[in-house]
Order: C-alpha cells, then structure tokens, then sequence
C-alpha cells in the first residue's frame, strides 16, 4: 500500500489547479458573473465557450493521447484533475456524453481514420455528441431498440424514434444503436451508428425534463439518409450487427467512474460540511458528517479500483455498485441539502435544480433496480 | 499511490485465513459457547502466536514482526469472517504495542465495559483514571456475565475493584488514545470479515433452498437485499484499509478516519447481519444453523469500542471544528 501522492502528480495537481481558478474567474466575468445553466439554450452557448477554454489549455480530455487533444494522462492523473475540477467549483460538462461515453468506445472500435476525424472536434466542442440509445418502449431494457436502419447505395435509410436524449437539442451529432437486420431480436442485429442531426429525415425536438430546462429531447428519423461518409472516417463503430458489443463498452464507462468521478461528490460533501457547521442542529450536523463518509468511501474505493485498472484489469460488473453508489450517495447530499435549507428548499436555485437533477441518477445509465440485479448476478453469483 | 495490499500483505493474510479455515471452523466456535472458563483453545493460539499475528505490531529487537497496521489489519479482517472467538483485537492490536510479544491472551476494559475472554485471560490491560495498567486477572475480583454471545466469554470489574498493586503502562494521553484507535479499527476489521461471511453464506444458501420450485436466490427481493450488503462491503472494506494507513503514520487524520471506518464497518455489518438472517428465513432463526454465530458476534462488536453515533460525532468533530 502507498497512498501518496509523487512529486510529479503533485505538480500535476498544482497546475490544474492554478489553471481553472484563473480561468474560471475569467469566464464568469465574460458571462456577467452567473452563467446560465448548460441545459438551457443560453447557458448552453456559454458552456461551449467554457469548453473550448478547456481545449485550449489542453483540460478539455486530459487522459487521450496528444494527438487527438489530450495530454497523455495516467488514470491517477485524471482522477486528480475531476477532483480539482470540482473543488474549483467548474461547471458540469456540457460535453461529457461524448467525451465519457462514446470516446471510450471509438478508442476501441473506432478506425485509425474515425479516431482522427472525430476525436480532436469532440475534445474542441466543435462536434457536440449526444446518447441516442432509449426509445419510447426501450429505457432500461435497451436490447429492445425498433428503429431501424436499412443498407442502401452509399448509406443507410434510418427510421423510428429515439427520445430523453439528453441535450439533444444543442448537440450536432448523435451516436446510438439501429436494427439493421429486420429479422433479429434482442442484442443480435444492432448496429452502432454515428449520425449527424443535420441530416435529411432527422428532426429534433427538446422538451423539458424535471426542473423545467430544455435538457432533453426526443429525435425523430424518418426515412433519414445517413451517407456512408457523412462522419469522417465512416458513420458505422465496430461492424454492422455488432452494436450490442460496442454499446456494452460504453456502458461500463457510463456506470463506472469515468462520467461521475469521486471529485464531484467530494466537492459537494465539503459544500455542506459548510452550511452544516453554520446551521448548528446536532441531527443534521450528523447527517453532514456521515454524507461525507459517504463521498470519502467512494474516492477510496475509486482508488482501489484505479489501481487494479493501472494493473491492466478491465472494468467489470463491480461498475454496477460504483453506480448505484454515487447516485444514491448525490441524492443522499441534496436531501440534506434542502433540509439543511429548510423552508428554502422551495426557491428555485443551486441545490433544488442539483437535487432535481440528482433524482434522475438512479434513473439513467440502467435504473438502480437493473444494477442490482446486475450486481447480485454478476458480481456474487446468484441464479439468474 | 498504490491502493492495494502488497503481495507480502497479501501472503500473510492468505496464510492466517488458511489456518483458521481448517482450525476455527463454526464447530470450534460453537465449542467455545461451551467450554468451561480457563478452557479457551490455546493450540490455535498458539498457532497464530507462532505465524506472528499476535506480534505484529511489536518491534523485531523485542521479539515481534516490527510490522504496522497495514499488516494486520487484514488478517484482523479474516479473524472476524471466521467468528474467531479469541481476544486477538485486544491482545494483537492493542496490548501487543504497550506489552510487547508472548504476552499470551490478554484482554482489556478500553472497548467497554464486558472484558471479552476475561475468563480466558494471562493478562489484563485495564483503564485507571488517565492511566492505563496491566492487572493480573486472578487479583482482580471479575464478574463473568451473560452475553448473547457466548463465545465472548466475558467478565466485568467487580465495582470498586482495587488495581493500586497493578503495574503502571502509561499515563501519556497520545498513547491511551492510540490504544483506543487501534482497539475501534481491528473491530471494524473484524466486522468486515463477519459481514463478509454472512453474505458468503448466505449467498451459498439462497442458491440452494428452492420455494416455488425455484432457488430463492432468483428472486428479484432477494437479490436486492444481498447486492445492498455486497455495495456496503466494497465500500467499506477500503475505507478500514485507509485508516490502517493512516494509523501506521500517525497522520493528523486519524480520528476522521478511523471513526469514519468504525462507522461504516458498524452500518455495514448491522445491515449484512439483518440481510442474511431475513434471507435465511426460519432455518436461520434457529440455534441450529450456524448463522447465529456470526449475527450474535455482530450485535456486540458494532456497539464495543464505540458505536455508530459516537464514531459518527468524532468526525463530525474533526470536520467541522
């Protein structure tokens, strides 16, 4: 065991850190001092002024390889830069479905000529990319999917519906999983897609999810026409029919740490640790210091996962608990939060938006229900 | 940063959890609920005297392993998923330090107030006033009381026990207050070897008991509940380990952390303890599965040596000065 920090980590650390405050600060005076939130359509153009500061400071994907618009992070490197990220108070990133969710999967899938076309613009917030997976009768049950996608001359011809797409009305492109043979069932006959929204046949349309904002939207293909080069580098990830195989990497990255780092909850805990200490009750007082636990257990599990994934193992079925620790854990955060608020929970603000939002961890990425059963099969065993 | 037991750490934890496996199975646990006092196993004892758990944290020029908590903290974790009934908290990890090696079973008052294997005991480390000493348990008036438990084996101070001829260990309040962290976070190592047993167990058992023509274990309730243990142990267990970490080195952290994980090992073991039996159903309801071993052993450790609302308090303490 060794839990400390290198000198070069540490240095690491010392200029992600000096770097967003003094780029935070800068970006919230250009936007008037309180930017919007990124779920809305002008917080959302605010955001992607943000995300491209990051990018040219090279913190926009720390972790991918220099050529595509990283620094070649090691995963401790990474880690510490969510942590500072948060601690900084930076904002949610209006990019992570594509940095965290389907990256992943191009790293792994993806061609030479995919990885070089469509990397770099994604790290640049050029190319803004949303999860097209859940349809009106497929949420949790993803291998349920009915839109289609037809081979023609020179593309494909997709039809069906795909809907709580998050920030799909802002995003410029969607990735996401079609029936390409008619005949199929379940997980056999999918495949991956990459789709401009700007193609012919494909509308979107936002709707509001929880708290109000235009985060979501539901995107309609009828009859679109996806060009076999509409993306460079080819609109297919992985082969025609292997979708499922591709999908499945990038939900191991959705439930495990990549999309929701340790760094947040840490950041969220001490915020309350802080308004705790100033409300004096001993029972929410309590409550603060077991929320922090709570959040701390997850950073040193995280880092015992981090280091057998340094050792080249690969992420399991343990992403199951790592999800349905970190979304009970943020709702657990808020409703003390709004208790800790009290009669001011009701206002319309940080901590009732961020308990709202909260809400919906349980939901997506797999309900909580689906990782349990998850985690009792595949993790100890019991019968399915 | 490496967060992971070395393969040293690793060796020796194998090692001990091998030897309890084939010497303390639930049999010699039942055994002793039985045996007379005086009559506690002294072969495993001496086993694991022998494989250098009982001295680990004793420097080598005086006879020990000259190891740290990192050490025997895991092994402390497989002592408790065999429901080992030995004092081996109170002897290896809070005796050993201030008495040094073969110092045979000692136990002591620092946890509270029901001495575990008093009746057993060469040696008693007691709390006077600020100081501790070390008591010779047969000039001691002690009461042996009834616990849930019988393999605790436990005795209380008479009242007004008279320790004046007792031999004074220190009176240095840094290392009463080590002894006290280090006594909290070998019971939430060994509450996490319990909660570990219980979920194996019970795993073991909802896959093979069969209702509705089905085993149990495929039912979706039932699933829930042991997923929610298994949760709580992976984030647990590296929470115990962090302040093994932080106890070696004294850091300045050591009360949030090992409260923090005394906390967790108390929740997380009440909660496996509750989901085992409730899983089990009425067979587990019973003296005759072995199942009330281990629930029984959890309804004392989550309240010696503090319990939730106290560990919970000294980090809120430490958080918010």
């Amino acid at each position: 065991m060794d839990l400390t920090w290198s000198p070069q980590e540490e240095a690491f650390r010392a200029e992600a850190r000096t770097w967003l405050e003094a780029n935070l600060a800068e970006w919230r005076a250009a936007c008037g001092g309180a930017p919007a939130s990124g779920d809305t359509r002008e917080g959302f153009a605010q955001h992607l002024e943000w995300e491209r500061r990051l990018f040219e400071g090279r913190w926009a994907a720390v972790s991918w390889p220099e050529e595509h618009g990283g620094r070649g992070a090691s995963l401790w490197e990474w880690l510490i830069f969510e942590e500072e990220y948060y601690r900084a108070g930076a904002p949610p990133r209006v990019t992570q479905n594509g940095i965290f969710l389907l990256a992943p999967s191009i790293f792994e899938f993806g061609t030479a000529a995919q990885q070089a076309g469509i990397l770099r613009r994604m790290a640049a917030a050029e190319d803004l990319w949303c999860q097209g997976w859940s349809e009106p009768d497929a949420g949790s049950d993803l291998a349920s999917v009915r839109s289609t996608a037809r081979r023609v001359d020179g593309g494909w011809v997709l039809d069906g519906q795909k809907t709580w797409t998050t920030r799909g009305a802002f995003c410029t492109h969607l990735f996401g999983l079609f029936r390409s043979d008619p005949d199929s069932e379940r997980h056999r006959g999918l495949t991956y897609l990459l789709v401009p929204l700007d193609a012919p046949g494909v509308t979107v349309r936002g709707f509001g999810r929880l708290d109000g904002d235009e985060g979501f939207a539901e995107v309609f293909f009828d009859d679109a026409f996806l060009a076999d080069d509409a993306v460079p580098g080819g609109v297919v990830l992985g082969e025609p029919g292997q979708g499922w195989k591709v999908a499945m990497a990038t939900t191991g990255s959705e439930r495990g740490l990549t999309l929701r780092s340790p760094g947040r909850f840490l950041a969220t805990a001490e915020r309350l640790l802080a308004l705790a200490a100033r409300a004096g009750d001993p029972t929410l007082r309590r409550r603060a210091a077991t929320a922090w636990m709570h959040a701390d257990a997850y950073q040193q599990q995280t880092l015992a996962t981090v280091t057998r994934l340094a050792a080249g193992a690969r992420p399991g079925a343990e992403a199951s608990l790592t999800k349905l620790w970190w979304s009970e854990l943020d709702v657990e955060l808020h409703r003390l939060a709004l208790d800790l608020l009290g009669p001011d929970a009701e206002l319309d603000g940080p901590w009732s938006k961020g308990w709202q939002f909260a809400l919906s961890g349980p939901i997506y990425a797999g309900t909580n229900e689906i990782q349990r059963n998850i985690a009792a099969e595949r993790v100890l065993g019991l019968p399915r | 940063m490496r967060f992971a037991l070395s393969p040293d750490q690793e060796a020796f934890r194998d090692a001990v959890a091998d030897l309890l496996a084939k010497a303390c199975p639930p049999a010699a646990v039942r055994a002793a609920w039985e045996a007379p006092p005086g009559q506690l196993d002294r072969s495993l004892w001496g086993d694991l005297a022998g494989m250098g758990v009982l001295s680990v944290l004793v420097p080598e020029a005086d006879g020990g392993l000259g190891l740290d908590e990192t050490y025997l903290v895991p092994v402390l974790e497989a002592c408790g998923q065999a429901a080992l009934p030995h004092p081996v908290v109170e002897t290896a990890m809070v005796a050993a330090p201030l008495l040094g090696a073969d110092i045979g079973i000692v136990t002591t008052d620092l946890g509270g107030p029901n001495l575990p294997c008093a009746v057993d005991a060469d040696a008693l480390l007691l709390r006077c006033g600020d100081r501790l000493v070390r008591a010779d348990p047969a000039a001691v008036a002690l009461e042996p009381v009834e616990t849930v438990d019988r393999a605790r084996r436990a005795a209380r101070l008479a009242p007004g026990a008279d320790l004046t001829d007792a031999e004074p260990v220190t009176d240095h309040p840094a290392e009463v207050g080590r002894a006290l962290d280090r006594g909290a976070l070998g019971t939430a190592a060994v509450l996490v070897g319990l909660a570990q047993a219980m979920l194996d167990r019970t795993v073991a058992y909802v896959a093979e008991r069969h209702q509705f023509g089905v085993p149990v274990g495929s039912f979706q309730a039932v699933k829930h509940h042991l997923a929610d243990v298994a949760l709580a142990l992976e984030h647990t267990r590296p929470m115990v380990w962090r302040a093994a970490w932080t106890l070696a080195r004294d850091l300045p952290t050591r009360a949030r952390d090992v409260s923090a994980a005394k906390a967790m090992a108390n929740e997380a073991a009440e909660r496996a303890a509750r989901a085992a039996l409730q899983c089990h159903g009425a067979i587990g309801y019973t003296v005759e599965a072995d199942l009330h071993l281990f629930l029984k052993r959890t309804w004392a450790l989550t309240r010696a040596w503090g319990d939730t609302a106290h560990h919970t308090d000294r980090v809120a303490d430490a958080l918010m000065p």
